[in-house]
């Protein structure tokens, strides 16, 4: 049902609205010219588009450098957007025409159509007195010779790569019919130093890999972040003072403090979607449980009680259900419980282990860990049908979904001596996969909600 | 005293020349590339200054402060039921001492699992010697997963080398 929402948008954006309502049909049949990206065949016939340079009203200097050097960086950051997504095939610079700041709302569309652009994303930048820029945002279909959409970003000067950001989420949602994810961030492990005594550190970055700042200084283990979803607080395992628990870093003020108190071991802390709760697991004796707990602190509720261990939970969208792992039957198998620990029913039959679930923010699958002949990440539904394996490295681990259901980041450890982790992304198709450029090397993700800050 | 002192210097003797003839090494030999730091470094710095009851005196007179797993498993086999038994040796004799027991995993496992299964390692250890007599309350165990590898490589005899628990004594 939820695989076919993306297909009813595709058509919206094809038929008038009172037919759009009436489309039922399992694939659009798009009207000669019209612009869609067919996000299952996207893949290998990438859209061809056009990101030129904004132009700016006056070239005014700012903190974040002058309004001209501006607009050429939003059309990098949009071009880069949306080239990462595998939908598009951006013009190379080379062959961008240059934008006269008359022509950023009356663009010059045969001359774009020739160049091989069937989309065209313009805009313009410019400084305001009060420390802000605006940024405008349009998409035209050069084929048919009309606009198709619009924004405007107001922004203080230092966050200009959100606006890039807003306008690629705008220009993607309107020809894919797929929902946003580049105006988010991650947070994750950063990792140096050595195999044998790896230095980890909290970081927070944009989803594209920029911007990125740390929160911890790496005199700590810290593992396994996760970001609530309104992006205030992150909860995560440290082992400050030699004793592995959960903390909770308050982003605002980087202040932190202990969550789960006198256990010997609380890991694997995931946000409740309505942010109420933190599920967690718990080592008590040799044996691990789920529990979850008020994420502002008090008293803890245990959810399972098998002798295996039982960890690795992820909330449903909703809140309504978990999906979590638990070797009880032998080896690690994935398993869905109502909230409250009820109704435990295994999902996972396969060959070989599962691990790390993670449910879709879209709730139509569930990403996870696969060990056997190697280590996956693969998706299946929530009733355990349809499993797929997406990626194939020598240890790839812990996926963690883009806000849009439609992207996975995980990340990948090469062998040896010298092995690193690193993280990686990689579409619903399997094909398009990269490799996030962070500054060291990473592990950890965990892909955030759409910002609404 | 003396006669107490005499024995525990004789002990300690006895424990260094069984160590030398049967004990396996506890860190094999690195590979090329690789510099792994020796755990027990200093250890033996001048043989007569070792202090009895202490941590260096605990690394003289035990087979072992190690004890390994088979993959995925967290049950005591016979190595390490004939290693635990020197360890509780020392510790019923020194019965002011705490300990803490590291459980570690492998690589080859996802993180959160492997936390959850040091954890058995270690408290595994630690039911072998509270079954030989020692108080639980003078144990605390902490897992590191797969987080803290001793040796570096992706191969089947450094993954067995990384499944362990190591038994370290309190200052």
């Amino acid at each position: 049902m939820t695989r076919r929402l993306p297909l009813i948008a595709l058509a919206a954006l094809l038929a008038p609205a009172a037919q759009a309502q009436t489309a039922t049909a399992p694939t659009p049949t798009p009207t000669p010219g019209g612009l869609v990206v067919d996000v299952e065949g996207g893949i290998s016939a990438p859209m061809g588009i056009a990101v030129p340079p904004m132009p700016t009203s006056e070239v005014v200097s700012t903190p974040a450098g002058p309004t001209d050097a501006l607009g050429r960086q939003l059309a990098d950051v949009i071009t880069g957007d949306l080239k990462n997504s595998g939908l598009f095939k951006p013009l190379p610079t080379g062959q961008l025409l240059n934008v006269p700041f008359a022509e950023a709302t009356a663009p010059n569309y045969t001359g774009w159509s020739a160049a091989g652009a069937t989309a065209l994303v313009q805009g313009y930048v410019r400084a305001n007195g009060n420390g802000t820029l605006t940024v405008g945002c349009y998409l035209y279909d050069t084929a048919q010779q009309r606009e198709l959409a619009r924004q405007g970003y107001v922004l203080p000067f230092g966050e200009w790569r959100r606006a890039a950001h807003k306008c690629a989420d705008m220009v993607y949602t309107r020809l894919t019919g797929e929902g946003p994810y580049f105006d988010s961030r991650v947070v994750y492990v950063s990792e140096t130093g050595p195999k044998g005594k790896r230095v980890k550190r909290l970081a927070l970055m944009d989803q594209d890999g920029f911007n990125g700042r740390f929160l911890t200084n790496g005199q700590t283990i810290v593992l396994t972040p996760t970001l609530s979803r309104d992006q205030r607080r992150i909860a995560y395992l440290s082992y400050l003072d030699k004793k592995p628990t959960i903390y909770v870093y308050d982003i605002a003020s980087g202040r932190q403090t202990k969550l789960v108190t006198d256990v010997s071991l609380a890991f694997a802390p995931r946000f409740s979607p309505d942010g109420r709760w933190i599920l967690f697991s718990m080592a008590q004796n040799g044996n691990t449980d789920l529990y979850r707990i008020p994420s502002g602190g008090g008293q803890w509720q245990r959810l399972t009680t098998s002798p295996g261990i039982d960890t690795g939970g992820s909330y449903s969208p909703d809140g309504s259900k978990i999906v979590f792992e638990s070797d009880r039957s032998g080896a690690q198998q994935l398993y869905v419980m109502n909230a409250d620990g009820s109704n435990q029913q295994r999902i996972s039959f396969g060959n070989g282990r599962y691990a790390t679930p993670a449910w879709s923010p879209r709730g139509d699958l569930i990403a996870f860990t696969k060990i056997g002949g190697g280590f996956h990440v693969g998706i299946m539904s929530p009733t355990g049908g349809g499993e797929k394996m997406l990626t194939d490295g020598w240890q790839d681990e812990a996926p963690s979904w883009a806000p849009n259901g439609r992207v996975i980041m995980f990340f990948r450890s090469t062998q040896g001596g010298s092995g690193v982790a690193d993280l990686w992304s990689v579409d619903l198709t399997g094909v398009n996969e990269r490799r996030l450029p962070t500054p060291f090397d990473g592990s950890d993700p965990n892909w955030g909600p759409i910002r609404t800050d | 005293m003396a006669t107490t002192t005499t024995k525990l210097i004789l002990l300690a003797a006895l424990a260094t020349t069984a160590g030398c003839a049967s004990k396996r090494p506890k860190v094999l030999p690195p590979t090329a590339g690789e510099t792994p730091v020796d755990p027990n470094a200093g250890a033996n710095n001048g043989v007569g200054a070792v202090i009895p009851g202490s941590p260096q005196d605990f690394q003289r007179s035990v087979m072992s402060d190690t004890i390994h797993f088979a993959l995925d498993m967290y049950d005591i086999d016979a190595a390490s039921r004939s290693i635990l038994d020197t360890q509780a040796t020392w510790l019923l004799k020194w019965p002011d001492r705490r300990i803490t027991i590291e459980g570690h995993a492998d690589e080859r496992g996802t993180r959160e699992y492997n936390l959850a299964l040091g954890d058995r390692r270690a408290n595994a250890a630690k039911n072998y010697l509270a079954a030989k007599g020692i108080n639980p309350a003078r144990i605390t165990t902490i897992s590191y997963g797969k987080e803290r590898p001793i040796a570096l490589g992706s191969d089947e005899a450094s993954w067995a080398q990384n499944r362990r628990a190591v038994t370290i004594v309190l200052q």
